[in-house]
């Protein structure tokens, strides 16, 4: 997993939004569509693309698309 | 001696909310992306002055009427429920009363969520099995939007309220019951719950969204326990009963959310074609989504004999519950 190939499948998610301006380093809650649906939406989609799970808390805690990165790779390292 | 499903009747309450209806009292989400993420159009809210016991009485009527069955042959009542009546008596006496059952019949209520349809066959099939009892009427009747917020939009638009009666027999009937694989893991408890108005917590005069005399849903936290949990529930019974997922005609979940069923399907890889949905016209009826779906089923597919379905309920508790059928 590379952290360009989880910025696109971040940034997949989302339907509706210009996210011409996002990076890695944005804080995902500023995406106008940003919900607690689109929590799930990523949850699934970690769990379906890198058989990985993150949970309510770790998406709480994190603020920039770069900080859910960052859990996804220590849980995938620790496995 | 074996147990069978015999009959399966529907009740809906009269009102009904769909998506815009709700696209009017939460603005910021349209009708079109209400179904598109959760997959449901339209769902029911039992009326004011409508309660579980009153549904499961309805229902129960309904299913004497469209069967031509007569309450003298019921020998025990099975309520399940989470919204009943009273803390005592047991809903289940009232239902037998009104419902005209005779006096010699058993009855009890038990509280489980989306896993009781499922638990309430493992229930009837016991005591079939066991000589206890030859025609056993279990009950699915749950009012969920009452315990809802108005303000909370996620569970709004997922849940409504609906009964389901069913007839399990000693003798005949459309499908055999088959093995069951059940499970439990209290620990999860906190992340779907109706915290206060039992007898530990008292209700409060709290009127905002975030308190606990409402229904409490850690959406990340039961999405999380369902995609881990029902694929090896489902697992552990092909296993038990010795057959593959392609032996199966149709897998029967319940129906919590579009969302979550669609992960699921992926997960276990079975094609669209096979893994039912009827979400959109009545949404998450709890312990009676497995019903409502199995009579569609039974009505809509192209099913025959000798086919297996494959039924599975999970949620609130965390509890779970699945068994296959074979129709006869």
């Amino acid at each position: 997993m590379t952290e360009n190939y989880f910025f696109e499948k971040f940034l997949e998610q989302f339907e509706e939004s210009d996210l011409s301006q996002i990076t890695i380093d944005s804080e995902f809650r500023s995406i106008e569509e940003w919900s607690s649906m689109m929590a799930l939406v990523i949850i699934a989609m970690v769990d379906e693309e890198f058989g990985i799970t993150i949970t309510g808390d770790d998406i709480r805690k994190s603020v920039t698309i770069r900080d859910v990165y960052n859990v996804v790779a220590a849980r995938k390292t620790a496995v | 001696m074996e147990a069978f499903i015999s009959f399966i009747s529907t009740y809906f309450p009269e009102k009904s909310l769909n998506n815009e209806d709700l696209s009017l009292l939460f603005p910021e989400w349209s009708a079109e992306k209400i179904e598109a993420k959760t997959g449901v159009f339209n769902r029911h809210e039992s009326a004011d002055d409508e309660f579980s016991t009153d549904m499961a009485v309805k229902v129960g009527e309904k299913l004497f009427a469209e069967y031509d069955v007569s309450p003298s042959q019921i020998d025990f009542v099975l309520l399940c429920t989470q919204s009943p009546d009273y803390f005592l008596p047991t809903s289940a006496c009232i239902i037998q009363d009104k419902l005209g059952i005779p006096n010699r019949a058993g009855a009890f209520d038990f509280n489980l969520g989306c896993s009781g349809f499922v638990y309430g066959l493992a229930i009837a099939k016991g005591f079939i099995t066991a000589g206890i009892a030859n025609n056993v009427l279990l009950i699915t009747s749950e009012t969920y939007t009452k315990f809802i917020h108005e303000s909370d939009r996620g569970n709004r638009t997922i849940f409504g309220d609906g009964a389901a009666a069913t007839i399990i027999s000693s003798k005949k009937g459309f499908a055999k019951i088959g093995d069951f694989v059940l499970g439990t893991d209290g620990n999860g408890a906190e992340n779907l719950i109706v915290k206060r108005g039992g007898i530990r917590y008292q209700k409060t005069n709290d009127i905002l969204l975030k308190n606990e005399n409402h229904l409490h849903m850690n959406g990340p936290e039961i999405f999380n326990f369902t995609s881990k949990m029902v694929p090896i529930m489902i697992d552990e019974l092909m296993q038990k009963v010795d057959l593959k997922s392609d032996e199966i005609r149709m897998f029967i979940l319940h129906q919590a959310n579009e969302f979550m069923l669609n992960h699921i399907r992926k997960k276990i890889d079975i094609p669209i074609s096979r893994f039912y949905n009827n979400l959109r016209d009545c949404g998450n009826t709890v312990s009676s989504t497995i019903p409502i779906a199995l009579k569609d089923v039974m009505k809509g597919e192209d099913i025959k004999r000798n086919d297996k379905l494959l039924l599975a309920g999970f949620g609130v508790g965390y509890s779970w519950a699945s068994t296959i059928i074979t129709i006869q």
